[in-house]
């Protein structure tokens, strides 16, 4: 009995915790990526670098707090932070708007040209983020390290398998809870959600019923900017932040995008769960919980491990291609075509 | 191929660029140039069949033009017998239930069509019964294969034939991968293609990396074979000697510059071969109902076209020209380096070539390849000297300085990232616009 509950520690302690907070962390880019597909029609490859710029922005905040003597108690002071980098980060997005993306708009041009000209955006963003910051690593986690360690969790049950979960990944789970409740709160309750949510559905009928467009390009834009920028922020407190991070990013927040079903924002976050945690049933290796859970002499030699870690982003590729094999439309049902 | 008098202009124009660096700075540097511009046009060729021709969006270039490289080493380089002797039979076995796995998993798929939800369950099992024998064999052959010698080799090695085959092969090798990615992402929406060769590329890049057996990862395979001779030879050659002192010009100098004068020969070749065939598709019916397709899709189809197979075929043919390049550039290189593959470098560089060249037109994307090169190089001392000079007003060591000058780099990214933008907006038909027949 021992021995089970041993295992499920294990499997508690490197898949669950883990898992929840890289899951919320994806759940939340892929609604971004999602909200822009529903209202402007094309998969923003720029996503990644938004993340990055808004997080670049909060991590400058964070300094200049912390050197201000600042906390925020047990919690990260980037959490305080984090409304001036959405504030910049929403500057951003309407400045482009309004530069680049607003003159295909006018034009009605294909879906194709906005996935290039968003390319276009992408690279620009990522040079002024590394003409910023530069392209190392910085670290800004502050605050507490952990809500339970190890040992602890050991001295309490006496098993001896450990349970540690860290103050980011907790502060990511409600967060990310916290800002989806909004978000859906937003769209389905408000006026200008539902608005929303009829432009994304038939924008023609949406345009003849009075819903004025360009209020509605904005307040996506708001949207995801603002949603870009927490996910951004809560990888970078639970992982470390690398600019180059967030374009290898990209990849997993498309696939959970597609997964769910493209402009579904409720498939996104299933989306986003399922890919963070096929990412690390894959590449997880067994070898103590198989130890603990068959007799002594069967225990096994290898890592029993299905994929190694270096492959972490294929794994999500391999769903992607599952998907568009099997369904194309996504779990929910999104827009295909 | 008729020119008008302005298209001229611009390569003259080229040309000219090209020899001031050879006057200016040295002409082993202009000739360097030279290669890497016409190795970039053929990449920006094969994009600009994809793009030009069909309107597909393929932002996986770099895997492409790794695969190619990947060939140069696997073509060139000697095979390392030890190693096969130590785990060739594992990983032989390992590709073969890799395959049988593949064609397993399709055939329960296509069999339990009636079955339900159980569908995903057996298709599942077969897939996941053939990777475990996959694994069985070809982890301990791995093992094996990556002890013997491993300073040195530490991998299977290649075939040993002469390196020119493998730009063939490279072609084979993307054209390979192009077929996997377009069957599954093609006919469905266009983001999905962009979305899918993203993934690839990435995820090959990390083969590459990771594979030690195949590739040595990040330990790189130096020392390919060349096609043309070694400076060190030439140098002892007194044939050459004579011949140099003759010319009057230093037996150093003289023999680096023959011999990328040798590679510019053997690229240039290739660049004509490319670029007459890529023209005469073009002008062709085929190219014709290319044309169709991609200006208007539904036409097309209501005209019996099958655009779907067409949209493969042109996607593949493009991957292969960019796997070609690849291989080329690696024979260049000398060495196989899996980590010099930067996304921005070879998918998005390329992007800008032929979007400022002219899509459409091939005679634009070659002139985008040289043009953006050329730049893409020279940019470097370029923006240094602009932001030393621009901040030459401060204080020496001033932080706000420092950090600019040192940020002049990543000026790059912005710099390309803002011409692409402005191409697309106020010229997008490029350089060299695409010609309406």
């Amino acid at each position: 009995m021992t021995d089970f509950l041993n295992a499920l520690v294990i499997l508690a302690n490197f898949i669950l915790v883990p898992g929840l907070a890289y899951g919320s962390q994806l759940a939340l880019g892929a609604l971004g990526v999602t909200l822009v597909y529903g209202v402007l029609r094309f998969s923003n490859f720029a996503h990644g670098e938004t993340m990055a710029f808004g997080t670049m922005l909060v991590i400058l905040v964070t300094w200049m707090l912390q050197g201000a003597g600042a906390s925020f108690g047990p919690l990260p002071t980037a959490l305080l932070a984090l409304p001036i980098g959405i504030a910049g980060a929403v500057v951003l997005c309407l400045v482009t708007d309004r530069l680049v993306y607003r003159y295909y708009r006018r034009q009605r041009a294909s879906s194709v040209i906005y996935l290039i000209v968003s390319v276009g955006v992408m690279f620009v963003y990522n040079g002024l983020i590394r003409f910023v910051i530069g392209p190392r690593d910085q670290n800004f986690t502050d605050g507490q390290r952990f809500i339970m360690k190890a040992r602890e969790f050991k001295n309490m049950t006496g098993l001896n398998e450990g349970l540690a979960i860290k103050t980011t990944q907790a502060v990511t789970l409600g967060t990310a809870v916290v800002t989806v409740g909004i978000v859906f709160w937003f769209l389905n309750k408000t006026r200008t959600g539902k608005s929303m949510r009829a432009f994304s559905d038939n924008e023609d009928l949406a345009l003849l019923s009075g819903i004025n467009p360009d209020r509605v390009v904005m307040i996506a834009w708001i949207m995801t900017a603002a949603l870009a920028t927490i996910a951004g922020t809560l990888y970078g407190l639970d992982k470390s932040f690398k600019p180059f991070v967030y374009l290898q990013l990209l990849l997993p927040i498309f696939a959970a995008a597609i997964v769910g079903g493209v402009g579904n924002p409720l498939g996104a976050i299933a989306g986003g769960f399922v890919i963070a945690f096929s990412e690390l049933f894959v590449t997880f290796a067994y070898k103590r919980v198989v130890t603990y859970m068959v007799p002594e002499s069967m225990a096994p030699e290898g890592l029993v491990q299905i994929l190694s870690t270096d492959y972490k982003f294929a794994v999500s590729f391999m769903i992607l291609v599952i998907v568009l094999l099997v369904k194309p439309t996504g779990i929910f049902s999104g827009k295909s075509l | 191929m008729t020119m008008s008098g302005r298209n001229i202009g611009l390569f003259a124009l080229m040309a000219l660029l090209l020899m001031s660096v050879g006057f200016i700075q040295s002409w082993d540097v202009s000739l360097t140039l030279l290669n890497l511009c016409i190795i970039s046009a053929i990449m920006a060729l094969g994009v600009n069949i994809q793009w030009g021709y069909a309107g597909l969006f393929n932002v996986g270039t770099m895997g492409f033009a790794a695969l190619g490289g990947l060939a140069a080493m696997l073509v060139s380089v000697p095979p390392v017998t030890a190693a096969w002797e130590a785990g060739g039979a594992g990983v032989v076995g390992g590709i073969v239930a890799a395959v049988v796995t593949v064609i397993a998993g399709m055939y329960a798929w296509r069999k339990t069509a009636d079955m339900g939800r159980s569908r995903y369950w057996v298709t599942g099992l077969v897939v996941l019964v053939g990777y475990v024998v996959l694994r069985s064999l070809i982890d301990p052959a791995v093992s094996a294969i990556e002890k013997v010698d491993a300073t040195k080799a530490g991998y299977l090695g290649g075939f040993g034939l002469p390196i020119i085959f493998s730009w063939l092969v490279g072609g084979v090798f993307a054209a390979g991968a192009a077929w996997v990615v377009g069957r599954i992402s093609l006919g469905l929406r266009s983001d999905y293609l962009a979305i899918a060769t993203l993934g690839i590329s990435e995820i090959i890049i990390y083969m590459l990396k990771f594979e030690d057996w195949l590739t040595r990862g990040v330990k790189n395979v130096a020392g390919l074979p060349r096609p043309v001779p070694y400076e060190v030879d030439l140098n002892e050659s007194a044939g050459f000697q004579s011949w140099a002192t003759g010319m009057g010009l230093e037996v150093e100098t003289a023999s680096s510059i023959l011999v990328k004068l040798c590679y510019a020969g053997l690229f240039s070749i290739v660049l004509l071969v490319v670029l007459y065939l890529s023209e005469v598709a073009l002008r062709s019916p085929w190219g014709r109902m290319m044309r169709a397709i991609r200006d208007n899709e539904t036409a097309a189809a209501a005209m019996g076209k099958n655009v779907t197979s067409r949209h493969l075929q042109v996607f593949i043919l493009g991957s292969a020209v960019i796997g070609v390049a690849g291989a080329m550039l690696t024979t260049l290189d000398g060495q196989f380096t899996p980590t010099t593959y930067q996304p921005l470098r070879f998918t998005f560089l390329i992007w800008v070539m032929v979007i400022v060249g002219g899509s459409g037109n091939n005679w634009g994307a070659v002139l985008g390849g040289f043009v953006i090169w050329f730049f893409w190089i020279e940019a470097e001392p370029i923006g240094h000297w602009l932001m030393s000079t621009l901040t030459s007003g401060m204080e020496e060591g001033h932080w706000l300085r420092l950090h600019l000058i040192e940020s002049a780099a990543h000026m790059r990214l912005l710099t390309m990232g803002l011409v692409l933008l402005l191409v697309l907006r106020f010229a997008p038909r490029g350089l060299i616009p695409e010609v309406k027949r």
